[in-house]
């Protein structure tokens, strides 16, 4: 069992950073919504709060790994030209999916939209964790705050939606790849 | 009671401040893309780390611009109460917009 270093990182990027952000999103819309949507909701402890205000700011430290990652460790093997006369386009994922019709609009619309839409997530979630951190309890009486900040959560479940789903279709169709190979567990012979 | 203090009513302008200047930077990521895309003396003006291309330059003049913009209502607004409710139907039409705006097939019409 293998795994080269340029897949070990596309696998770190999505599925560590990228879903587990996901998954926080949920569990923070929860929470947002069932203890701080009414002023007659329940009792807000602050040991409560101080676990919401980390909760979100991990999660917006999560969301600028995730981008950060992408874009500067993964984003350049994935858009690597190759050198003239390459006609092994594996290493070259990009040029892999341009060169045929059937699969060039994950690359035209796909990256082309998860490349910029990801950035809005940790943009949208330090907003949300910084006027949380602010507010606290404080947002059951500024409905129009809350109502940012959910709508602002809500989008950046949708945009880290987007990009997870075209990360994962793009890895499929042209998997980044290539660099040196790591050795997971060595399997005997049949 | 202990370990529940009441809430209190803060001026609502630092957290409007925080969610106009996100609107304002989600839509720079969109408006920065378009222009290094259409423009092509901007797409060599965003080419700041070449690994990445213009990307690199797209998301930082916008982070950076979301960052002034939080900077400056910040000052403006810190200890003030503002219309909030406006203020947060602006920043997700700006949200929204982003959404739409980094859609190639959409960004393509300009």
């Amino acid at each position: 069992m293998e795994i080269t270093v340029r897949g070990l990182w596309t696998m770190i990027h999505g599925m560590g950073f990228g879903a587990l952000y996901l998954m926080a999103c949920s569990g923070a819309l929860v929470e947002l919504y069932r203890r701080y949507t009414s002023p007659l909701g329940p009792e807000i402890k602050i040991e409560d709060e101080r676990f919401m205000r980390i909760y979100l700011t991990a999660m917006a430290v999560l969301a600028w790994i995730t981008v950060l990652t992408g874009a500067y460790i993964i984003y350049p093997w994935y858009r690597a030209a190759p050198p003239p006369g390459t006609t092994n386009l594996a290493e070259f994922p990009q040029r892999l999916l341009m060169s045929n019709p059937s699969t060039s609009a994950w690359h035209s619309i796909g990256m082309e939209w998860k490349e910029h839409v990801a950035w809005l997530v940790p943009i949208s979630i330090t907003m949300a964790a910084a006027v949380f951190s602010q507010y606290r309890r404080s947002l059951r009486i500024h409905p129009e705050l809350r109502a940012a900040v959910l709508g602002f959560v809500w989008i950046s479940l949708f945009a880290a939606g987007i990009a997870g789903f075209f990360g994962a279709m793009l890895n499929k169709n042209a998997p980044v790849a290539g660099g040196p190979t790591i050795t997971i567990v060595q399997g005997g012979q049949k | 009671m202990a370990g529940a203090p009441k809430a209190k009513l803060n001026p609502n302008g630092p957290g409007a401040a925080a969610v106009l200047a996100a609107g304002i930077g989600a839509l720079a990521v969109a408006v920065f893309a378009i222009l290094a895309d259409k423009v092509a003396a901007i797409k060599i003006l965003m080419n700041f780390y070449k690994p990445t291309g213009p990307l690199s330059g797209v998301t930082t003049g916008a982070i950076v611009l979301w960052l002034v913009a939080w900077a400056v209502l910040q000052w403006r607004w810190s200890r003030r109460n503002v219309k909030v409710k406006h203020v947060t139907v602006v920043a997700l039409i700006l949200l929204f917009l982003s959404l739409l705006l980094t859609f190639p097939p959409i960004a393509d019409l300009f």
